[in-house]
């Protein structure tokens, strides 16, 4: 084939959604490879490595996001079904769930306050400007919510959503280490934490590693602690005079 | 046609969610939403068809896969974030530690102070 066919080649193919569907999912497999060859260490999550080279190969190939999400958006918009199928592994376990209920409601509450107080108060005594302040208050609620919440507050909504991901995967990789440090073995327990601090990437994790229970639970934080940190998040706030 | 039925299942839900997030102008997200719905249609039906159990367990199998797509748009603030850099990093770690081991004791001692079913143990053991 001559260069200049190869260019035409490129010029249809970067236009549409195939490649980068195509790279999303080359990335996902590359990078779970990758993780595997290095032990499954959870402070290279999978997803991680996969926004990395997916980011390295649009600045090489000098396409921009919006073009990437064009074709991206296909995955991401299975977001929506993958929440609602939560419900599955919540209706499964839903005699443990009923019979937690005090405990479930009270650690979310708990969990809600003490990572909006913690992220605020660190962000402000770091000397982080208004709208960063305002833009990480939310980061622990899975990334379509903090989006609105951000917005409402008067944060950046897109780069909450990026924020909402570090959070997620610094959950995974310290989560571990926190429930042997603290002797927390109950799976319920685990998944619920993983839930709600670190959302989705908590509730995958769970599933992944932990067991069914865990994740069934995580689903339920993740759930819970979304629709508490829309009602919660604002007054707290405006404790802080933000 | 289970697969088909599934996913249908799981676009209703949504689809059902997102209307009442619209009409009753709720805080939160219509899945979230939807979510709900489908729990509570599974209590009255009382039970997960297998089509639905098996798409909708297809689609958690490989939920971190849909988070890239979102993921891949923190390029577009490397500006902002290399500005408030170490304050981020920092926030990030402290808070996300504090939290974890927050809910954990909390949640831990909630639940021991619950009588516990003791046939759950058997159950459990069983499995």
């Amino acid at each position: 084939m001559s260069v200049p066919a190869l260019d035409q080649l490129w010029v249809y193919l970067s236009a549409s959604p195939l490649l980068s569907l195509l790279a999303t999912l080359l990335a996902f497999m590359a990078a779970t490879y990758l993780n595997r060859c290095l032990g499954g260490t959870p402070f290279l999550h999978p997803v991680i490595i996969a926004i990395v080279l997916l980011i390295a190969f649009l600045k090489l190939t000098h396409t921009d996001y919006a073009t990437y999400f064009d074709g991206a958006q296909f995955i991401h918009f299975l977001l929506g079904p993958a929440t609602v199928a939560l419900a599955i592994p919540l209706y499964d376990y839903r005699e443990r769930v009923r019979r937690m209920l005090l405990p479930i409601m009270l650690g979310c509450v708990a969990g809600i306050v003490t990572a909006v107080i913690s992220t605020v108060s660190v962000a402000m005594l770091m000397g982080a400007s208004r709208e960063t302040v305002l833009t990480l208050a939310p980061r622990s609620v899975t990334s379509p919510i903090a989006m609105g919440i951000a917005e409402k507050l008067g944060g950046i909504p897109s780069l909450a959503a990026g924020l909402v991901l570090l959070t997620g995967s610094l959950g995974c990789a310290l989560g571990p280490l926190i429930f042997r440090l603290i002797k927390v073995r109950d799976p319920s327990v685990q998944g619920f934490t993983m839930g709600l601090a670190a959302h989705g990437f908590g509730t995958a994790h769970s599933f992944s590693s932990i067991g069914a229970v865990a994740g069934a639970f995580a689903g339920l934080a993740m759930g819970l602690t979304g629709l508490l940190t829309a009602f919660i998040l604002p007054p707290l706030v405006h404790v802080f005079g933000l | 046609m289970p697969l088909i039925l599934g996913m249908s299942i799981l676009l209703g839900c949504q689809f059902l969610g997102e209307l009442l997030v619209h009409a009753l102008s709720l805080p939160v997200p219509g899945p979230v939403v939807g979510m709900v719905v489908l729990l509570v249609g599974l209590m009255l039906n009382g039970r997960v068809p297998s089509g639905l159990r098996a798409s909708g367990e297809g689609l958690l199998r490989y939920l971190t896969l849909l988070f890239v797509p979102a993921g891949v748009g923190i390029m577009v603030h490397f500006g902002l974030i290399k500005t408030d850099f170490w304050p981020i990093v920092i926030t990030l770690v402290v808070s996300t530690t504090l939290t974890l081991a927050v809910t954990a004791k909390v949640m831990e001692w909630l639940t021991r102070s619950t009588p516990q079913d003791p046939r759950d143990a058997l159950r459990e053991d069983r499995s």
